[in-house]
């Protein structure tokens, strides 16, 4: 049964400091898969998250991405983040570099690959987000939702295995977050397998083939999202649910 | 004109200059005051210094000394040697001009400056000298602006090999007598020629060194960061001077028996000793500017320690602190003065060798004051220069 799980998650505690931020995850997630993660602000969901490609590391517990496990080898650690691209709530583009080279630096500099095929590459996926004419500007004169799907592409371009995206929409204006959940669910529906914290449940309904409920660095309650909409078990989840979906 | 009024705007803010001064200048009681007697304290600063420098002051003494003032005791037989590095120098300005900067006036006016030297009281030779300077830096802003994309590689490859070619050209190589590059060992170099290359071997070499200490006091490993950290407020605790005395006093103590360091390598030494620990804590502040999200979309993409340093922090750290770098740069170019007090013949120090012939006794008004021109000048444009270049930069940034 691991055999087709991409990323598995056994047993995962974190401490900041003193501070228990993750007590006791566990997840496996298969090829292709959409996971929506959901739960109260500061529930641990950013640190999970971000132990799936070691920006955190954690104490205990186990984590393969793709067979490789997640220890202090700095090879495999390179290895996973080179399968797996992630998205920040903050974009996090580089501003010195034009959308084109943002795009193209990690293959060229990573993949070895020729600067022609990825400048190809990179326009391809410009293509696919909706913003060829935009290559040869720096970041910082790009609306946030195109600085969004740039860094969409960015992280595509090294064809990862994994995607990762920690409150994609978050930052972004009302008007421009359509923009990019589109991208988000063509991405989804070409079979990424994707790992997405938000609170889009608009997003979760239509794509999303499990959600996790985190609540107190654990997850209080799982399952598909008919389920988790329609009748959530636990009473917490209920009481979230209701509070964001009341708007 | 009810009319006029709705289309005008209101009477103080249209301009001209008896308007801007009216706003500017006259604005109130107190301004007027103040715009009065700063007037007459200006006045009366330039009118002195005027008189002084038109009716009294001796300037034979610059146009008698002014090859000892810009080369010190260089054979002028050799003096071919120095101007073939600035026409290089000269060259690889106007090309990159023409390559980068295609259409800054003022980039391409710092072309013509050695003609305008030609005005100072030069020999026929330097004369000739300054004006092929001017000409080959045209010749290379030329061909930068026909050929911008072949000559990129060849012109940094250029300025890399530069300061080599500067130093051997200036120190010569051959030990036989009568050849034609034969060695002008460093005790004869002087002046400016001495203060440039103090300041632009301190400025090279201590950019990287500086960088690396940046980047060590804030390394995780904790011998590089308390070694980083002991070197950087080990020096910047004591002054400059006594960093000079003791490259020249002391670095020899630590060198086998028989190996003897120039004088002008161990003031160069000092120097840029002294420059890195200071550009080491500018640069730090840079680095302290750039966000942890930098760092974490530059891990994730699979991006090494050293890749994410090199190609995502250090540049934009860098462009940061362009300002405080150049600012740092200028004090190190009037800074290397000192080296006069350990016995070196820099401008200070040649100004002082000046003074001491019987002709020119009594005229050090003279020559301090074209001296103090020379630093301002160059330090001026260095600024200058630095404020053009970050405008630049700028338009790419954030
Ligand atoms: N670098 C850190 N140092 C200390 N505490 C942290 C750090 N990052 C997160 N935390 C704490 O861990 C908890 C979980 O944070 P996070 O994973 O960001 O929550 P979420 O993304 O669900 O809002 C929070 O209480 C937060 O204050
Ligand atoms: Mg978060």
């Amino acid at each position: 049964m691991t055999q087709d799980n991409i990323i598995s998650v056994r047993d995962v505690h974190k401490w900041y400091g003193n501070y228990h931020a993750l007590r006791g995850v566990s997840m496996d997630v298969k090829k292709r898969e959409v996971i929506v993660i959901f739960g109260p602000s500061g529930s641990g969901k950013s640190t999970f998250i971000r132990t799936i490609n070691r920006l955190e590391d954690h104490q205990r517990g186990q984590i393969l991405v793709d067979g490789i496990e997640l220890t202090h080898d700095v090879r495999n650690i390179e290895q996973v983040r080179a399968e797996t691209g992630m998205v920040f709530q903050q974009f996090n583009l580089f501003p010195h570099l034009t959308v084109l080279q943002n795009i193209t630096l990690a293959p060229l500099q990573v993949r070895k690959w020729t600067r022609q095929k990825a400048e190809e590459v990179a326009m391809q996926l410009l293509e696919r987000v909706g913003i060829p004419d935009q290559a040869q500007k720096f970041p910082g004169q790009l609306s946030g939702g195109q600085q969004q799907r740039v860094a969409i592409a960015r992280a595509l371009a090294m064809q990862p295995k994994i995607m990762l995206f920690d409150e994609p929409t978050s930052a972004l204006d009302p008007e421009m977050i359509k923009e990019v959940l589109d991208v988000m669910v063509e991405l989804a529906k070409s079979g990424m397998t994707m790992l997405v914290v938000t609170h889009e449940m608009g997003f979760a309904r239509a794509v999303a083939d499990r959600m996790f409920f985190f609540d107190q660095g654990q997850i209080v309650e799982s399952g598909k999202p008919d389920d988790i909409f329609k009748n959530p078990k636990e009473e917490r989840t209920k009481l979230f649910l209701s509070q964001i979906l009341a708007h | 004109m009810a009319n006029l009024n709705s289309v005008l705007p209101p009477l103080t803010e249209r301009s001209g200059p008896l308007r801007w001064m009216r706003k500017n200048l006259f604005g109130s009681w107190l301004d007027s005051l103040l715009t009065v007697l700063g007037a007459l304290l200006v006045y009366w600063a330039v009118k002195g210094f005027l008189t002084w420098a038109l009716t009294v002051a001796e300037w034979e003494v610059i146009s008698a000394n002014l090859r000892l003032i810009l080369i010190g005791q260089y054979p002028i037989e050799q003096a071919w040697r120095l101007w073939t590095w600035l026409a290089i120098l000269f060259f690889l300005a106007g090309n990159s001009i023409g390559i980068w900067a295609r259409g800054s006036k003022y980039a391409f006016v710092v072309l013509f400056t050695p003609a305008l030297l030609i005005l100072l009281p030069f020999g026929s030779a330097s004369r000739i000298w300054l004006a092929a300077l001017t000409l080959t830096g045209l010749i290379g802003w030329g061909l930068g602006r026909a050929r911008p994309h072949a000559l990129k590689r060849s012109v940094i490859a250029g300025w890399v090999i530069l300061l080599p070619v500067i130093i051997l050209l200036t120190r010569g190589w051959s030990e036989t007598e009568g050849s034609a590059v034969p060695i002008v060992t460093t005790n004869l170099w002087g002046g400016l020629l001495l203060t440039f290359l103090l300041t632009v071997v301190a400025i090279l070499f201590s950019f990287p060194l500086g960088v690396l200490l940046a980047l060590g006091r804030r390394s995780k490993l904790p011998i590089i960061r308390w070694s980083s950290v002991a070197y950087i407020e080990l020096v910047r605790g004591v002054p400059l001077i006594t960093i000079l005395f003791m490259a020249q006093l002391m670095l020899p103590l630590f060198l086998p028996e028989g190996v003897a360091i120039d004088r002008v390598v161990r003031a160069m030494v000092g120097m840029t000793l002294f420059s890195a620990a200071y550009l080491a804590e500018n640069v730090r502040g840079g680095l302290q500017a750039i966000p942890r999200g930098q760092y974490e979309a530059a891990h994730a993409l699979g991006l090494s320690g050293a890749q994410t340093m090199t190609l995502i922090v250090l540049p934009q750290a860098l462009r940061l602190v362009i300002p405080i770098l150049v600012g740092q740069f200028i004090a190190v170019f009037k800074d290397t003065s000192l080296v006069a007090i350990v016995g070196l013949f820099d401008l200070l120090g040649i100004a002082k060798t000046v003074l001491a012939q019987p002709a020119f006794l009594g005229l050090q008004r003279e020559v301090y004051v074209f001296i103090s021109l020379i630093y301002w000048v160059l330090s001026y444009g260095m600024s200058y220069l630095s404020q053009r270049l970050e405008e630049r930069l700028g338009a790419g940034g954030r």
